[in-house]
């Protein structure tokens, strides 16, 4: 009976969320894709092919900044993951510890930074690590270590990693709480059967959590991957469009914006604004290969 | 039971690490707060303790509400997350209602277009999208950040939407039909309101994002009279570096409407989160 007439309702239902989608997201991604591939010459926008890759890949003019801004994305990850991640999952088997009281008062508690804008963070940090201010290194002096201090965000061999410690205190809620919300759905019998094989305490937490949060784990590795490489707005705040010092917390996000838009004397160019967007695509592309083909398909998931 | 797990010395460590990452989280705002409410001498000479009769002052709120338009920035806001969360529920609601209720040639391609976007982020595609707003006149306008916020907050909320109306029974939606209500009123009038929980959960999720970002209102909309509070405060501190108080009091002026945002929906975000809505 259905099937004899056009259902119009279906397409009234789904048009306006396509029709934004299409229009706002999936178009301007694959418009951004093409625009990598032309260049203007004499105000005539004109197809170039893959020279704007060539340009960023290999004329040094362009692809010094590019590798410096990818390897210390690289690097802005690795601290997320090294650091990030273990402090989460630290937090969240401490809070789902069963008798533990005034759990949701930390959980809450330790969400904050999270929802705070990087805007906020950003300058907070700063006016925080300032030597003017004094804060950071009266701290510092009180704990014994005084000797220890510098103006972090200052220095070249500092300042990136600073950042990224930054940016870990801001999202370590984002882990913790996935991470919660995963120990809590291991059923207790199952931890009372390791219990009587003897297996109690941190061993529990290795032998028996841990392999079962895996499934979780690597959804926080590629949301951080993601996050990450298509970071901004801190190093934005923090150090502004120029990424300072000299381009040493310079990531792809601080690169296509200047790229693209211009900044100070320099004009934008969305040529080539495209093409690091695109290498940015391709680069999240792969991450998520990566993890939807060759990590979670691979992982070993246990039925609850 | 066992000892370890009873062990009082262990629990008094694991309440040690907990607190201590606490003051970790919750430091520099407070020292933020704090400070804000000083004078300038107060401010360097003791940061750490709170304003007394001596320190109190309250002399960069003055100087922010005087040289920044802050209550237009927190009107922006509150327009730009309002009318984005409210499409981004409406139209995400009738998609996954669309693609949960009904069979139809190309559902399954569908889900999985409309489920592209939860990966990729809308900030790669910014180059084209800029050149289309620019095009359609709405550069500088408060739309273009509500459309590119309802395209990109739509993928997730029709992913978990539909996740949640699979749920709602069949015998509900037939008993209406048998009553003779249009495919409309069904949605309207009977599936809305049994996932009432499922779209907190999703405003909630994209509330954050939106009310903070600070790329789409710098490129798409700059102007005096659009800035965000993100990007209003942004400027303002940028432009008032050396004035200690001004800078202290409009962070201040930012942290304090997320905060209280923060205290009424936190019990719903975290139990968004830990019912295991993002999977």
């Amino acid at each position: 009976m259905q099937k004899s007439r056009i259902r119009w309702h279906i397409a009234v239902f789904l048009a306006p969320a396509v029709l934004v989608y299409t229009a706002v997201m999936i178009y301007p991604l694959f418009n951004t894709l093409r625009l990598a591939l032309f260049n203007e010459v004499d105000d005539q926008r004109l197809f170039v092919g893959l020279a704007n890759f060539r340009t960023l890949f290999l004329d040094p003019l362009w692809s010094d900044a590019f590798w410096n801004a990818l390897g210390n994305n690289f690097w802005f990850f690795l601290i997320h993951m090294l650091v990030q991640n273990p402090i989460g999952i630290a937090l969240a088997a401490l809070l789902s510890h069963p008798r533990l009281r005034f759990a949701a008062f930390y959980r809450t508690a330790i969400f904050v930074p999270t929802i705070l804008s990087f805007v906020i963070v950003g300058f907070a940090w700063k006016l925080i690590l300032s030597p003017i201010w004094g804060i950071a290194p009266s701290l510092l002096d009180a704990v014994g270590l005084g000797g220890l201090f510098q103006p972090w965000l200052g220095k070249e061999e500092y300042a990136l990693t600073t950042l990224a410690l930054v940016s870990v205190w801001q999202f370590v809620g984002i882990p913790m709480m996935l991470i919660y919300a995963a120990l809590l759905s291991i059923p207790e019998e199952l931890l009372e059967a390791g219990e009587i094989d003897g297996i109690t305490g941190m061993s529990a937490f290795w032998k028996i959590k841990l392999p079962l949060i895996l499934p979780s784990i690597g959804i926080i590795s590629i949301l951080t991957f993601v996050g990450n490489f298509n970071a901004f707005d801190l190093i934005y705040s923090a150090q502004g469009a120029l990424a300072g010092p000299d381009f040493a917390t310079d990531i792809l996000g601080t690169f296509l914006y200047r790229t693209f838009f211009g900044f100070q004397l320099q004009l934008g160019d969305p040529y080539m604004g495209s093409a690091i967007a695109s290498a940015m695509f391709a680069i999240i592309l792969i991450g998520v290969c990566i993890y939807l083909f060759g990590i979670q398909t691979r992982m070993r998931r246990y039925q609850l | 039971m066992n000892q370890a797990r009873r062990n009082p010395l262990n629990m008094a460590a694991m309440h040690g690490a907990l607190i201590l990452y606490t003051v970790i989280a919750l430091f520099p705002v407070f020292v933020i707060l704090i400070n804000s409410l000083k004078t300038r001498k107060g401010i360097f000479r003791e940061p750490l303790s709170l304003p007394d009769a001596e320190t109190f002052s309250m002399i960069g709120y003055q100087t922010v509400l005087r040289q920044g338009d802050f209550f237009l920035y927190i009107q922006n806001s509150l327009i730009v997350t309002v009318v984005s969360l409210f499409l981004i529920l409406l139209f995400g609601a009738m998609a996954a209602f669309a693609l949960s209720e009904y069979r139809f040639r190309g559902n399954t391609v569908m889900g999985l277009y409309l489920a592209l976007g939860i990966m990729i982020p809308i900030r790669i595609g910014t180059v084209a999208i800029l050149e289309m707003m620019v095009q359609a006149g709405l550069v500088n306008t408060l739309w273009s950040l509500i459309l590119v916020y309802t395209a990109q907050g739509l993928p997730l909320a029709v992913f978990i939407l539909s996740e949640f109306m699979r749920q709602v029974s069949d015998d509900l939606k037939n008993a209406g039909r048998i009553d003779g209500l249009s495919e409309y009123t069904i949605f309207f009038r009977l599936v809305l309101p049994l996932v009432r929980p499922a779209m907190a959960t999703v405003a909630v999720f994209n509330m954050i994002p939106i009310w903070n970002d600070l790329w789409f209102p710098l490129i798409l909309a700059p102007a005096e009279e659009t800035k965000t509070l993100t990007l209003g405060s942004q400027v303002f501190i940028g432009q008032f570096v050396t004035d200690w108080n001004a800078v202290l009091s409009a962070l201040s002026m930012a942290i304090l409407p997320v905060l209280i945002l923060y205290v009424i929906f936190s019990r719903q975000l975290i139990r968004g989160i830990t019912s295991g809505a993002v999977k």
